[in-house]
């Protein structure tokens, strides 16, 4: 930061006026400076600097016995990659599906609260946003419940032999569907759900429904209507509601932990037991920051792709 | 048959809306059920029999209510913190021009674009190696430090729609700075940092993976319930789910109603 310190102006003796050390049109140009420095540096000292500090750690070697030192030892990262890119690779594909989930869930709604809600509308956003203050970790809780092997989605999705389905795609196991893939997805999907909805909802909203009519007028059907004028519309929103989706889904392990087993391991999961249970440093650093680099180059790119780049 | 097929492809919305409202409640629904449960040993998945004895004994289970009020006492402080650091940053950022800004957005912006075990572990890292023991201060510290780019989001996009002929109007009427401060921008300002305040302590409230990486031994609630998932999960966590879920609505019902006749009169 480039926020000058100002030298302290002398104590002005009574009944004399001294000229003021500092111009007041310098002193205003400070104000912004003085303003930011306290926030700014706390994100500089407790955001910016651990994650230079995490580099240099990604690169030691050594053990909790003797000490880690800097060796520019790159290798950390390859075995890293090497030993861990199937729950990179799973990380990847449980956050992206349920990112499309929550798309494919979420719209309807939040178009829902937009035009169609009417008088109902601020009960339904107090819905969506409501059951996020039960606390996280006790709502993923209750799925185990929800999906219990003789619970009644298990009991009802067997009976309509859509779990036979299911286990031949590989999706879920024998006649379970908790500690499989669909249990993680759909808990990541129920997580981050209101985090799409949200952002959805905001730019669903500024759209001018005289624009719907004006294309209904033209004879354009109610689909023709929806993808010509309302998704692309809302394609701020979308891009937003994706990115609050899969980003904090990839680097999850709540869900997978709880509701996966050993086998639905993602790569978060791996980053903590790295460095809470294993006190590899290093090796943990090292996943923290593939992880860091995989996300913000997708989403750059996908930014990219998506022509919003005023997001930013 | 056709009448209803044509009812349900013109309600196609709705019916969809309403069935993600459904997963969305679904879990709460089963909280709040589970809360009057009585299982039969440590796990309170399956449905035994009715009871009413973990709402009469809430804090019947060994530090959990312990846990409750370090988490509460956690979240107060970092949504003050954040909230008067948050504040400062984006009337700095809605209200001046300087050089610094667009590295000063990005830096508020990146916490926010990053997943949080990168800067879970990478806290953990500075603090492990500055010798720095964990407990009440680390949660404290990392909690300011997430919570400060959703403050400043949400304060900055109230200040930057604000009339700034107000203010100037408040002058000419000989207001002095701290008066134009008080008595015109912060009330109309108040709605973005109350929003950024709110958010602050739902977040602070319940992250785990932070606090997880930052906490050393100490154990805050949603660490509790971590690891009672483990162990065994009382059905008074249930009943602490319900009774947040309960406050909540209450609480933004209350604004709601207190907006509506502000609105009125």
């Amino acid at each position: 930061m480039s926020a000058t310190a100002t030298p302290e102006a002398p104590p002005a003796v009574e009944g004399e006026k001294k000229p003021p050390l500092i111009k007041p049109a310098v002193r205003k140009r400070l104000v912004p400076y003085w303003l930011l420095l306290p926030g700014i540096l706390w994100l500089l000292i407790f955001f910016a600097a651990p994650l230079i500090y995490q580099a240099s750690t990604s690169v030691q070697t050594g053990s909790l016995e003797e000490g880690f030192k800097v060796t520019w030892h790159f290798q950390t990262y390859w075995d890293a990659l090497t030993e861990y890119y199937p729950h990179f690779l799973r990380s990847v594909l449980y956050s992206a599906t349920a990112t499309v989930l929550c798309l494919l869930l979420g719209y309807p709604l939040a178009y829902l609260i937009a035009f169609r809600a009417g008088r109902w509308r601020n009960l339904v956003m107090i819905l969506v946003i409501a059951p996020f203050f039960t606390s996280f970790l006790i709502r993923t809780l209750a799925w185990k419940t929800i999906l219990a092997d003789s619970g009644p989605v298990v009991g009802a999705l067997n009976s309509l032999h859509i779990l036979d389905v299911t286990s031949y795609l590989g999706i879920t196991e024998g006649q379970r569907v908790l500690a499989t893939p669909l249990a993680v997805v759909c808990g990541l999907t129920y997580n981050f759900l209101p985090f799409m909805i949200l952002p959805l909802y905001t730019s669903l909203e500024r759209i001018d429904p005289r624009l719907h009519e004006a294309a209904g007028d033209l004879y354009a059907r109610p689909f023709t209507i929806f993808r010509k004028v309302t998704f692309p519309l809302s394609m701020p929103g979308v891009v937003a509601g994706t990115l609050l989706t899969f980003i904090p889904a990839a680097g999850d392990y709540i869900n997978a932990e709880l509701l996966g087993s050993t086998d639905q391991k993602m790569i978060g999961n791996v980053i903590q037991s790295q460095f809470l249970r294993v006190l590899d440093y290093p090796t943990a650093a090292a996943l923290s920051f593939i992880l860091m680099a995989a996300i913000l180059t997708m989403v750059t790119v996908y930014i990219r792709k998506s022509g919003t780049e005023d997001l930013v | 048959m056709t009448a209803l097929t044509r009812w349900i492809r013109r309600n196609l919305v709705i019916i969809a809306g309403l069935g993600t409202l459904a997963y969305l409640i679904l879990p709460n629904v089963v909280v709040l059920v589970f809360s009057f449960n009585k299982p039969n040993g440590r796990f309170n998945y399956e449905w035994q029999r009715f009871s009413t004895d973990a709402w009469t004994d809430p804090c019947g289970v060994a530090d959990l209510c312990g846990s409750l009020s370090l988490s509460l006492k956690i979240a107060i402080w970092a949504t003050i913190g954040a909230t008067v650091l948050g504040t400062m940053i984006s009337f700095a950022l809605a209200r001046y021009r300087f050089r610094a800004r667009p590295a000063v957005n990005s830096l508020i912006f990146l916490p926010m674009a990053m997943p949080e075990v990168v800067m879970a572990a990478s806290l953990a890292t500075l603090f492990l190696n500055m010798g720095v023991d964990f407990g009440f201060w680390t949660i404290l510290i990392a909690h300011i430090m997430f919570c400060l780019s959703f403050v400043v989001t949400a304060v900055k996009a109230r200040v930057m729609s604000m009339d700034p002929r107000l203010e100037q109007a408040a002058q000419d009427l000989y207001a002095s700075p701290v008066q134009t401060f008080l008595r015109v921008t912060l009330p109309i300002a108040a709605p973005g940092i109350a929003a950024g305040a709110l958010l602050s302590f739902a977040l602070s409230f319940d992250d785990f993976i932070i606090t997880n990486f930052n906490a050393g031994s100490t154990v805050t609630f949603p660490m509790f319930v971590w690891g009672s998932a483990q162990r065994g999960t009382p059905v008074q966590i249930n009943v602490i789910g319900t009774a947040m879920f309960a406050v909540a609505v209450l609480c933004v019902l209350v604004g709601q109603l207190a907006g509506a006749r502000r609105k009125r009169s």
